[in-house]
């Protein structure tokens, strides 16, 4: 039985789904990052999937580069953020930070 | 049953057991470990789907930087008095619901679709030499863009956790 490019796309999207279960679930919002990281990794799952069996492969390859160094600035500004938080309201949990100042 | 197929199925296993892991734990510190099982899964398929720099790019930029910020994000915002590290949820039985009938729908999509692929795959080569003649030609400007951007995106990551 041959890996086909479904087999792929299969896991992609259940890690996909466990990713966005995270981000609805979780009251922590380092948590809630962490299933962004999730997501991000099924999205770069798909896109070297759809090169490799379209014999494209550097494309696809490049695109996924894109995608890491993004992910990486984006959990930097996030964690920053996430710092103020906790400095502001002592907690960082999602569902009780509703104010956007002190 | 070849080696290919045999390293397919561990990997997603490893993949899809950590991940679980990951969203289940109450311990945010398993959630962290779980989310480093979870990368060097993903590494190993980028590496099945031939793609050797990106799964090197993988380990060292999400499991050596992310993680470890990640890391430091939980220590930073939790009392060190408290041994344990919990976090709390909420709705989960419409999310699981909701969420168990939404990936449902996406495989069913994904199985139903008849995808073009190539009559004939080509053996995966180095990539590297391809991956770096696309970045100085084709797409020099976005390169150039995203050094900008992550330059941009530390310093400002810098100024705003000093505040």
């Amino acid at each position: 039985m041959n890996i086909t490019l479904n087999h792929f796309l299969i896991v992609s999207s259940l890690l996909f789904s466990f990713g966005l279960y995270g981000i609805v679930t979780r009251k922590n919002a380092v948590m809630v990052l962490m299933g962004i990281e999730l997501i991000l990794n099924a999205a770069n799952i798909n896109f070297l999937a759809f090169s490799r069996y379209s014999n494209s492969i550097d494309f696809g390859q490049v695109a996924a580069l894109f995608v890491i160094i993004l992910a990486a600035a984006e959990s930097a500004i996030a964690l920053a953020i996430v710092l103020n938080i906790y400095k502001t309201f002592v907690n960082i949990n999602v569902d009780e930070i509703d104010k956007l100042r002190e | 049953m070849t080696y290919y197929t045999f390293a397919f199925y561990a990997f997603a296993a490893i993949i899809l057991l950590s991940a679980y892991a990951v969203v289940t734990s109450k311990n945010v510190i398993y959630s962290a470990f779980s989310l480093m099982l979870t990368f060097f899964g993903v590494a190993g398929f980028y590496a099945l789907l031939g793609a050797d720099f990106i799964a090197i790019v993988q380990l060292i930029v999400y499991v050596g930087g992310i993680l470890t910020l990640m890391l430091f994000g939980v220590m930073l915002t939790n009392k060190i008095t408290e041994t344990e590290i919990k976090t709390g949820v909420f709705q989960v039985l419409p999310a699981s619901i909701i969420i168990g009938m939404f990936s449902g729908v996406l495989i069913a999509s994904i199985s139903n679709n008849r995808w073009t692929v190539a009559e004939k795959l080509n053996n995966p080569q180095n990539s590297l030499v391809g991956i770096g003649s696309i970045l100085m030609n084709e797409y020099i400007l976005i390169f150039e863009l995203l050094g900008v951007l992550l330059l941009i995106a530390l310093i400002g990551a810098a100024s705003i956790a000093r505040k």
